[in-house]
């Protein structure tokens, strides 16, 4: 007893930081994920030619608060045949596995809750793998159709898309040397150059797959809701299925982070070694400022004062997000003695800024895709993942090596490995365009064969 | 201390699911506990200070297989399997390679008990944060010292795949039978 108290304690002198950090998260995430429920409606709303939730708050600022209630004192229904232990266990796996990849993730050099994991990439994306487990065991526990329909198709994409977004991220870390997440973004800083330019075709690989991975439109077939109802969440109501909602948000944020880290330069701002460029630091604070601004202009069309306040609240908290983004900047030019002391905030807030920014971008590519793409038929999504991304990515690996070995060959650094792998790309690409043929070849095969088949029966 | 304390623990779960795994007649509930069982043994590695072999047992045991088990586990209709009596049939050949087993181990302790310092392989502890990078070592030891049993293996893996899809594929009579 002695010994586990000794432990308890030792264990937590150890990790206290990471332990609050994570709580932290735990605490904040699922406000941040339902802000971009809003922003996805949002974002439909304008696609679609129309204004979105617009009724709480100024608009609909409020709105996820108001979901999140609603979600809190709805009924939670069990099914009577359901497999109460899983039933119950499903959802909280698919919520723990993708908060526990978001702490493998670094926003910025500041902010990481266990900071330089040997492993670190691999760590996050093993993890969140581990995902798939909520979805297959929750589709299976409700003990209906239309969940094990979805579980199972969930389950098939996953393992064939995990494939594909694996070697996708494997040809960028043949430029960066390196699992851990610091010397990724710290590789990049070095050559000057973000992979994702040296990589396009993993990048684009990368993006496909991991649409698919987070079960997102128009790969969102195990929820399909005109085929399945809603696929695997069929039976969760209130809680339980917000939990669902929260892990398939969060994982959106794990991908978008990686894609992040490893393909469009981290926490680095564009060019971050060319010092003539320095006035791209002021950019972040301009952004914000404009933003208060105008909602300082839209206040006075507010119908209500409350709404009017809120209005003005936001436009405050813009305003002082911009102070505090200008600080650092402005700081070393106003007295060059502190200019030491404030390297490090500079380098965490603008880092998370840029990190945060990039992410946003991913995610908003998403949010773009799902309203534009019409969902795949699952022949076609298991052909899109078979016959054409996973052999596509094993020629960029191959292709992506050779161009290393030249570019050594050459001394090319940086900008001038561009040399190198463009003509890599291209290949790819002709690759990419070959194995297409090949493909709708077999395909008008299979279509005779059948269509033969079919008078002949 | 702490070192201990999570071994033990670990071992723990790994003992206690993987006697559940067996004993359950759900097969998707010893899938269930399978998969704790592999996760608790990932946990024993990372205590250990392998964390590349950690991630790699998530990945390939719990990520890839045990998906594919389950998978599969829900695809057969498996109500018949579970009214029959799964177990009992091979008792006596299950006792004698446990008891096999058992001889072994307790043969490894007591010698190792006898002779000291010649027993068990334990090497003197490195403080944990001077240990090299334990996935750049595994990929050195790979490609530098065992290249050729590692081309072998992959290649050995290929063979088995692909006779694997030769076998499963739907095979095509263009027979002019029908005509």
């Amino acid at each position: 007893m002695q010994a586990l108290l000794q432990a308890t304690i030792e264990f937590l002198k150890l990790y206290w930081a990471p332990l609050l950090c994570g709580v932290a998260v735990i605490a904040i995430l699922p406000l941040v994920a339902g802000y971009i429920v809003l922003v996805e409606r949002k974002v439909m709303a304008d696609m679609q030619a129309r204004l979105g939730p617009m009724r709480v708050g100024p608009h609909g600022l409020l709105q996820p608060i108001a979901d999140a209630v609603k979600l809190l004192i709805k009924e939670d229904i069990i099914p009577d045949n359901a497999d109460k232990l899983v039933f119950w266990l499903a959802p909280v796996l698919s919520v723990a596995a993708a908060l526990l990849a978001l702490a493998g993730l670094a926003i910025g050099p500041a902010f990481e809750i266990a900071p330089n994991i040997n492993i670190g990439l691999l760590f996050v994306v093993g993890v969140s793998a581990m995902g798939i487990f909520g979805i297959v065991l929750g589709g299976w526990a409700s003990n209906s159709h239309y969940s094990l329909m979805g579980a199972l198709r969930s389950s098939a994409q996953l393992v064939s898309y995990e494939t594909a977004a694996g070697l996708a991220l494997v040809s960028g870390l043949l430029f960066a040397g390196t699992l851990n997440i610091n010397l990724i973004v710290k590789a990049q800083l070095d050559q000057g150059i973000w992979f994702g330019m040296l990589a396009p075709v993993a990048l684009f690989t990368y993006l496909v797959a991991s649409i698919a991975e987070t079960n997102r439109a128009p790969f969102d077939l195990p929820e399909a809701e005109s085929e399945l109802v809603a696929g695997y969440m069929t039976e969760f109501s209130g809680f339980r299925w917000s939990l669902y909602f929260l892990a398939e948000y969060t994982n959106m944020i794990v991908v978008a982070s990686v894609a992040t880290t490893l393909f469009l330069g981290g926490w680095l701002r564009p060019f971050p070694r060319t010092h003539w460029l320095d006035v791209i630091d002021f950019l972040p604070p301009l952004l914000m400022v404009a933003i208060g601004v105008y909602c300082v202009i839209r206040v006075p069309k507010q119908p209500v004062r409350v709404q009017r306040l809120f209005m003005l609240a936001v436009a405050g908290l813009c305003f002082v997000v911009a102070l505090v983004l200008l600080a650092p900047v402005v700081a070393p030019k106003l007295n060059p003695s502190i200019a030491e002391t404030v390297k490090p905030f500079y380098a965490g807030i603008h880092g998370g800024f840029w990190f945060l920014f990039k992410v946003s971008a991913y995610i908003y590519m998403f949010m773009w895709l799902r309203f534009t793409v019409p969902r795949y038929r699952f022949d076609q999504l298991m052909r899109l993942g078979w016959h054409f991304l996973i052999p596509l990515s094993i020629i960029n690996v191959l292709v992506v090596g050779v161009a290393m070995i030249a570019g050594e060959y050459f001394h090319l650094q940086g900008w001038t490995m561009l040399l190198v792998t463009t003509p890599a790309a291209f290949i790819a690409l002709v690759a990419a365009l070959a194995i297409l043929a090949v493909d709708s070849g077999a395909k008008e095969r299979d279509r005779a064969a059948a269509a033969s088949d079919f008078y002949a029966g | 201390m702490l070192d201990s304390v999570l071994f033990y623990l670990f071992a723990g779960i790994a003992v206690a699911s993987a006697v559940l795994t067996v004993t359950r007649r759900n097969a998707v509930h010893s899938a269930i506990f399978l998969i704790t069982a592999l996760l608790a043994t990932a946990g024993i590695f990372l205590q250990l200070r392998a964390e590349f072999l950690f991630i790699v047992q998530i990945i390939l045991y719990v990520g890839g297989i045990m998906v594919l088990f389950v998978f599969v586990i829900m695809l057969v209709n498996l109500d018949v399997a579970v009214r029959q009596i799964q177990f009992a049939r091979q008792k006596w050949v299950a006792l004698v390679v446990a008891l096999a087993l058992a001889a072994q181990v307790g043969l490894m302790f007591w010698s190792s008990g006898k002779m000291p310092g010649q027993g068990l392989p334990v090497q003197t502890a490195v403080a944990a944060d001077k240990l090299p990078p334990n996935s750049e070592e595994l990929a050195g030891i790979l490609f530098k010292s065992y290249l050729l049993p590692f081309e072998i293996a992959s290649v050995l893996l290929l063979v088995a795949m692909i006779g694997a899809v030769v076998m499963a594929k739907k095979r095509t009579y263009r027979s002019d039978a029908s005509d």
